[in-house]
């Protein structure tokens, strides 16, 4: 057993309601580079965090260098070894390298900080990795690359034999991600082990040695890279029959309702369009980060376009801002409610009638009868559970929540609704609430188009299909056309 | 409709609203000084010091409340303190001038209103953090009413303006400027609980981005929002210049922070999205009784501001600790 830095063993974890991890295993050799691989929600990162001290376990072992182990807090990690790469890096962005990578660990002369040593170390450590910077300089000049190699020098630095990535290379360029797998070969000669995360599978043929599948908590197979294809893991990873949790319904496909034509906006949208016609759901699919929140953030005017046109029934309309899009009748879901979405500390009936002022104000004051009596239908309309509609929203749990930022939109008349990850985070009974509202949306003629990670959503619910990837729209698909391996294959076309 | 829906966590129903709460424990702090100043020095209770209360705290009672909403929106606005000398001192040198008093107040109260817009177009095109455009304006407005002045108050002011000020009233025989106080929070009390503008102020400091992407205009709520903090500084510039008969390009100095804390008293938080005008009203009256009962017990001037720094804490600590349970 003395070949394995880390093995993860029959681990459990549960969280109220959902079983993340279910008996799963896995296990790190000692210069290898192990890929651990699975959809969004499949429980990846819940067995990272565990690994990494974040989360405890519920059940199984954890065995680090031959000794069985048990993590309390991420520091007991660290000093095991065990060193985790997010995908936000963190770094102080105001100080230099030397000072990031030696943070909380400063050479010390008496109480003050041996400047001259810890530029002289963080040196060294850069040259192991063959990295060509300047230990002083600051991390905010840094591009994302170079940050996050000071990230792994960070790592190194702790003697860490053990080093997760996170999503390593989601915000690199193509050569960046080059010089990436170089360091990571001389990590893999040095006999770090380490563990990769990654949605973009086509790069796990120039680093991965090993791969893991995990699909909905469950370990699903452990293989050698090379015995294996790429269409091979994308089975193991997408391979669950759709049960009936899509109400699918059909409707008579009408005209086009709204329009985006060479949609360009900012560095994350570049040139989209794409139709929502009448009586379609309309499903925009992509792995993260390939654009597709931008790109309906840009369309309802909460961020700038550089360039493009919308149509709605034909005719041209020009969004700026939100109230615009509002005015249009072109309504936004966002994709993260507590962010966007809701004034959590408000009560429901005051966020239901935000946007649906002028509906209950005369000469700007404000009727709290019309208020509520608005709230009450909705929340009825909804099954927006809650005790009375005069709750604070931070009382609700996630799928009201969200059904209370879509039902402060269907207080006015819709053309087109927007959903950004409508049911992220949200029970599986409040999911199909939504996917039935978004039916009945479909069925009374309003344009409906939804952004979401979780494929078997878009194939269940979507009449249509737009895949996007790095920010450009890679493929139209009709949903009898459309499969999870098909979506992939385009999500991941310029990868 | 789905068993496997998640319960919401139903709470009992409180029996009485946040805001009520609010209002009853601030209330209630505030007859419990009155009734230890009572027993310390029984002339504490008599109407002339009740009415002396009221006179003290009436300026900070006004600035508070501008400062209430601005606090809501998550902001502060550290202008007002010179906003209250200069538009006095605009409003003198008009009267000086031989304009009309009600014409020269209104001068006095539209600089006071351009400052707080100025404040506002700072902070929302100016992109600068309200602690520095308000701290920006408080020294420039402080310069421009010592440049005014040249340092010497403005003195000699026309009868019919320093009315306005401690001259009693028929009604009550309360001073004319308590009145002007009750009635200005009346209407800004109901702007902020009852009107469009009001809602968007607590919603903006609830979640920004939240009301922006829902459609409201929240460049020009937040104008708004420093040009009624400022003009209601202006107010209280007014009755503190009628109060001296004179304009003094010193006056309302700090005040500014003594808002804050009535404001933070009567509950609303530096965080944003919580305040309510009567909560504030009865801070600043619990500041300025403090004051006047330390005075009378005899408390030296230097203890009394120890204690008014200790209560803020206080009334702020304890407000969290309610909160988290």
């Amino acid at each position: 057993m003395g070949d394995f830095l880390a093995e993860l063993i029959d681990i459990s974890k549960s969280f109220p309601g959902v079983k993340a991890l279910d008996h799963v295993n896995f296990d790190l050799k000692a210069g290898e580079v192990h890929a651990l691989v699975g959809e969004n929600g499949s429980g990846k990162s819940t067995l990272m965090k565990i690994l990494s001290g974040v989360y405890t376990k519920d059940e199984g072992k954890i065995i680090v260098n031959g000794q069985e182990v048990e993590f309390q807090n991420p520091r007991q990690a660290q000093d095991k070894g065990i060193c985790i790469i997010h995908q936000e890096l963190n770094l102080c962005r105001h100080l230099s390298i030397a000072e990031n990578i030696y943070l909380g660990r400063e050479p010390n002369r008496s109480f003050l900080v041996n400047q001259k040593k810890q530029i002289e170390d963080a040196r060294k450590i850069l040259k192991r990795l063959d990295v060509d910077l300047d230990p002083t300089t600051r991390v905010s000049e840094l591009t994302v690359s170079k940050q996050q190699m000071v990230e792994i020098g960070k790592a190194i630095s702790t003697n860490a034999k053990i080093i997760i990535m996170d999503e390593p290379t989601s915000a690199l360029t193509i050569k960046e991600i080059d010089e990436l797998f170089k360091i990571i070969h001389v990590l893999k000669q040095e006999g770090h082990g380490i563990i990769y995360i990654s949605h973009r599978l086509d790069e796990l043929a120039s680093v991965a040695d090993r791969v893991t599948v995990i699909r909905d908590g469950q370990h699903i197979i452990t293989m050698d890279y090379k015995d294996t294809t790429q269409e091979n893991i994308i089975r193991y990873m997408v391979g669950r029959e759709l049960k009936e949790k899509f109400p699918r319904i059909k409707t008579h496909i009408g005209e086009t309702i709204f329009e985006v034509k060479n949609l360009t906006a900012g560095k994350a949208v570049k040139n989209v369009s794409f139709q929502v016609r009448e009586g379609e759901i309309l499903g925009i699919a992509g792995l993260m980060g390939a654009g597709r929140t931008e790109t309906v953030r840009a369309i309802f005017g909460a961020d700038k376009k550089e360039s493009g046109k919308l149509f709605l029934h034909g005719e041209e309309i020009h969004i700026h801002k939100p109230v615009d899009a509002i005015e249009a009748g072109v309504f936004c879901v966002p994709e993260d409610r507590k962010r966007d979405g809701l004034c959590i500390s408000m009560p429901v009936y005051q966020n239901a009638t935000l946007p649906n002022m002028e509906k209950v104000t005369v000469n700007g004051i404000v009727n709290t009868k019309k208020e509520i009596a608005i709230a009450e239908e909705m929340i009825e309309e909804l099954t927006i559970k809650t005790p009375t509609v005069s709750q604070t929203v931070k009382n609700l749990s996630g799928g009201n929540q969200q059904k209370v930022v879509v039902g402060k939109w269907l207080v006015k008349p819709a053309h087109v609704i927007l959903f950004d990850e409508p049911t992220r985070g949200i029970d599986v009974g409040a999911k199909v609430d939504i996917y039935n509202l978004m039916n009945d949306l479909k069925e009374k003629g309003i344009g409906v188009a939804f952004v979401s990670s979780e494929l078997p959503e878009i194939l269940g619910m979507a009449d249509r299909i737009v895949v996007m990837c790095e920010g450009r729209v890679t493929a139209e698909l009709d949903a009898s056309e459309a499969s999870q391996e098909v979506i992939m294959q385009y999500a991941t076309q310029y990868m | 409709m789905n068993p496997a829906a998640a319960k919401p966590t139903i709470h009992t129903r409180k029996k009485m609203s946040r805001q009520t709460r609010q209002i009853v424990s601030t209330a209630g702090a505030l007859l419990i000084l009155a009734i230890v100043f009572t027993i310390a020095n029984p002339n504490f209770i008599s109407s002339m010091n009740i009415l002396n209360i009221l006179k003290q705290a009436t300026p900070i009672i006004i600035i508070a409340i501008g400062q209430t909403f601005v606090l809501i929106t998550s902001g502060i606005d550290l202008s007002i303190g010179s906003v209250i000398a200069c538009s006095g001192i605009v409003a003198a040198i008009c009267m000086r001038a031989g304009l009309p008093v009600w014409l020269s107040m209104t001068g006095g109260l539209l600089f006071g209103a351009g400052v707080g817009a100025l404040n506002g177009v700072l902070i929302v095109y100016g992109k600068l953090p309200a602690f520095i455009a308000t701290m920006g304006t408080m020294t420039t407005i402080r310069g421009l009413a010592l440049f005014l002045t040249q340092g010497i108050p403005i003195g000699s002011l026309p009868k019919t303006f320093t009315q306005i000020g401690t001259q009693r009233n028929w009604l009550l025989n309360v001073p004319n400027q308590v009145w002007i106080m009750f009635i200005l929070a009346l209407i800004f009390g109901f702007i902020l609980a009852k009107t469009k503008v009001g809602r968007y102020t607590y919603a903006m400091g609830s979640n920004y981005e939240a009301t922006r992407l829902s459609g409201v205009n929240v460049n020009r709520t937040l104008i708004i929002v420093y040009t009624i903090s400022a003009f209601l500084a202006a107010w209280a510039g007014m009755i503190m210049t009628a109060n001296v008969i004179s304009a003094a390009p010193t006056a309302g100095d700090g005040y500014e922070l003594d808002a804050v804390a009535s404001s933070v008293i009567g509950g609303a938080s530096t965080l944003g999205g919580e305040g309510i005008v009567p909560g504030t009203v009865l801070g600043a009256l619990v500041i300025a009784t403090l004051r006047n009962g330390l005075n009378l017990s005899g408390a030296s001037p230097f203890i009394q501001k120890m204690i008014i720094g200790i209560v803020i804490i206080g009334a702020v600590f304890i407000d969290r600790f309610r909160r988290t349970d």
